[in-house]
């Protein structure tokens, strides 16, 4: 278990601000922020590159603050890998074994296996210069688990690779952490990344930690309109509490009723919040399950790749996402009136 | 062609100019070197025959590899800690290893002769009751060269630990590298060709250096020394074959620890 108490550190353009976190034995826990949040340093402060300003690292019970990083047993992966340029990829990977003064045989076989697990086992004696970023970063990853670790701290690890790899990749990650049960801290600016491999989130705005949770909670009740627009929530909408009843809450927003799951008090301003992906279109009114329903017409289609970012004026704003075979199917371009439909308990209320 | 010439003119201006430069190094030192081989082979073969001179330039060229020895026992650290550590009074520390180079040579010759002489001088004092005595003699010849020398070593491996990324000494630390170790097997090998460079350079300094030397040490005579007082009392046909010989032994030398140096740029970022 990671336990960081009330740490800060100033150092060049970054800063860390009271960072109060608990990451849990085995769990694999994602920081997702922005870039220049602080999120580097503060995987730096907790391998012991450097000394918190104030505050206290504990990790298994033993306060490792002052601890030099060569007694931390902690493997570390920067996002440019970071391999050493005048060793081969064995040389990289047996680095930390030879100073465990381990039997040669032992080393050896290490070596073999972690090699094997990953897949870089024909890659042995050439130089990181000659690798793929792929490649490269598998090889860091290698170098990082073969000594053992009891935590595995991972910075921007996917983020400088092609999707296709990224995607490879990331199944990888997730297998060595499941099979190693190794507790692991990743830190990422992407949250499909955070999303596919997190038990808990943290996210990190300013040198702050602002929220943790799952990333359910992280993704659909984020926990002010900061977090809100960084994880993606692309709707959020002003409008009064009209009543509340249970938890069950109407909203007027200009003269549109939202029904949503909440427990604010009636008359008090609020914001929700809606994911793209909540929204369903149809082309005319249908009945469903979906407490909110709106008609309104197409201002602008977006294409995103495989899916269209599709902006609507409902006498208010909505954003929603669609697949491109959908979008065909149904037609869609700007112009068009659709009606639009998302639950109750999709809404999130701040 | 000449629409070529045209469109590149300001290149074409700049080659101009470059070829110039590099042709004065080359017509001096080529002029001399043809002029000996051609007009005066037999002067040039009695040199290396000489023991004086022989024994002359071997002083030389072992008092400047002393001298770089210990710039590079005492500078490496120092560069070191100047690339990787900030600290109040740093530009002023780089300052002063600076100050070598643009001190006038002879100027610094007095310095250290100052410092230096046995009666009296701030160190060479102390030295000399410890039985080192730096007047007229080897130690005083490998210090006024370290004077002179020392910076462009120190510099050198300066920007060598600056082009290590300090991110490859965290990893080998979190893999239970120690400082010493991560400085042996990692920060020191990567900035190796840098250090090298600089103590090619530093090593050139010092065998070409006079007027430091020659206030403190008049004999035993370090080469150039000996090449001024030949011109001095036998003129240009007496000077000069040493003068060649000296210069294609240190071409030799720096030809050769070129071609190992680049050994190891492959690894290089830069």
């Amino acid at each position: 278990m990671i336990a960081i108490k009330g740490v800060s550190k100033n150092w060049r353009e970054f800063s860390l601000k009271n960072i109060d976190l608990e990451v849990r034995k085995g769990e694999y826990f994602v920081i997702l922020g922005p870039t220049a949040a602080g999120k580097t340093l503060l995987l730096e402060l907790i391998a012991g590159f450097y000394k918190p300003d104030h505050g206290e690292i504990w990790v298994n019970d033993k306060n490792v603050t002052r601890m030099p990083p060569e007694k931390m047993g902690i493997g570390f992966v920067y996002q440019d890998y970071s391999l050493f340029p005048h060793l081969t990829v064995k040389e990289n990977i047996e680095f930390g074994l030879k100073l465990k003064k381990m039997p040669k045989e032992d080393v050896e076989k290490k070596l073999k296996e972690v090699m094997k697990m990953l897949d870089i086992s024909h890659l042995s004696h050439r130089y990181p210069r000659t690798l793929s970023g792929g490649e490269q970063q598998r090889v860091a990853i290698a170098r990082g688990i073969v000594i053992e670790p009891s935590i595995m701290l991972l910075d921007e690890p996917l983020s400088a690779l092609d999707t296709r790899t990224q995607i490879r990749l990331r199944e990888e990650l997730r297998r060595v952490h499941r099979g190693a049960k190794l507790t692991t801290i990743h830190v990422t600016h992407d949250q499909t990344e955070a999303m596919a491999l997190a038990d808990r989130i943290g996210v990190m705005m300013d040198g702050e930690i602002v929220q943790t949770g799952t990333p359910e909670e992280i993704f659909h009740s984020p926990i002010d309109e900061g977090v809100a627009e960084f994880v993606g929530v692309e709707n959020i909408i002003e409008g009064i509490v009209e009543s509340s009843e249970e938890g069950a809450t109407t909203i007027r927003i200009n003269d549109h009723i939202i029904e949503a799951i909440s427990s604010a008090e009636a008359g008090s301003r609020v914001r929700i919040c809606l994911r793209p992906e909540s929204i369903t279109i149809a082309p005319s009114k249908t009945t469903s399950s979906a407490r909110n329903t709106f008609s309104g017409t197409i201002t602008q289609l977006v294409p995103l790749g495989a899916t269209y970012r599709v902006e609507i004026d409902c006498g208010f704003p909505l954003v929603a996402l669609i697949t491109k075979t959908s979008m065909e199917d149904l037609g869609l371009r700007a112009g068009k009136k659709v009606c639009t439909s998302f639950k109750a308990s999709s809404v999130h209320v701040l | 062609m000449i629409e070529k010439i045209k469109r590149e003119r300001m290149l074409v201006a700049f080659t101009l100019l470059g070829f110039l430069i590099i042709a004065f190094i080359v017509v001096t030192l080529g002029n001399m070197l043809a002029t000996q081989v051609i007009q005066d082979l037999g002067g040039l073969i009695k040199v290396t025959q000489d023991p004086v001179v022989l024994n002359s330039i071997w002083l030389s060229m072992y008092t400047a590899f002393l001298a770089t020895l210990v710039a590079f026992i005492f500078g490496v650290p120092l560069a070191y800690i100047l690339a990787r550590k900030e600290f109040l009074g740093k530009s002023l520390i780089e300052s002063i290893v600076d100050v070598p180079v643009v001190v006038p040579h002879t100027a610094a010759g007095i310095a250290l002769y100052t410092v230096f002489m046995h009666h009296g001088g701030l160190i060479g004092a102390p030295l000399s009751s410890l039985n080192i005595v730096c007047e007229d003699a080897v130690p005083g010849i490998v210090f006024a060269m370290l004077f002179v020398s020392a910076p462009f070593l120190i510099n050198s491996a300066r920007d060598g630990f600056k082009s290590v990324d300090p991110r490859l000494e965290n990893v080998a630390r979190s893999l239970g590298a120690s400082q010493w170790h991560t400085f042996c097997k990692i920060s020191f090998p990567l900035a190796f060709r840098h250090i090298l460079t600089g103590s090619i350079l530093s090593w050139a300094r010092a065998i070409s250096e006079f007027g430091a030397v020659i206030f403190l040490v008049s004999w035993p005579r370090i080469a150039p020394l000996l090449m001024y007082e030949r011109f001095e009392s036998y003129g240009l046909s007496t000077s000069r074959p040493i003068a060649v010989l000296l210069i294609f032994i240190c071409l030799t030398v720096f030809i050769f620890l070129r071609l190992a140096s680049m050994r190891w740029q492959r690894h290089d970022s830069d």
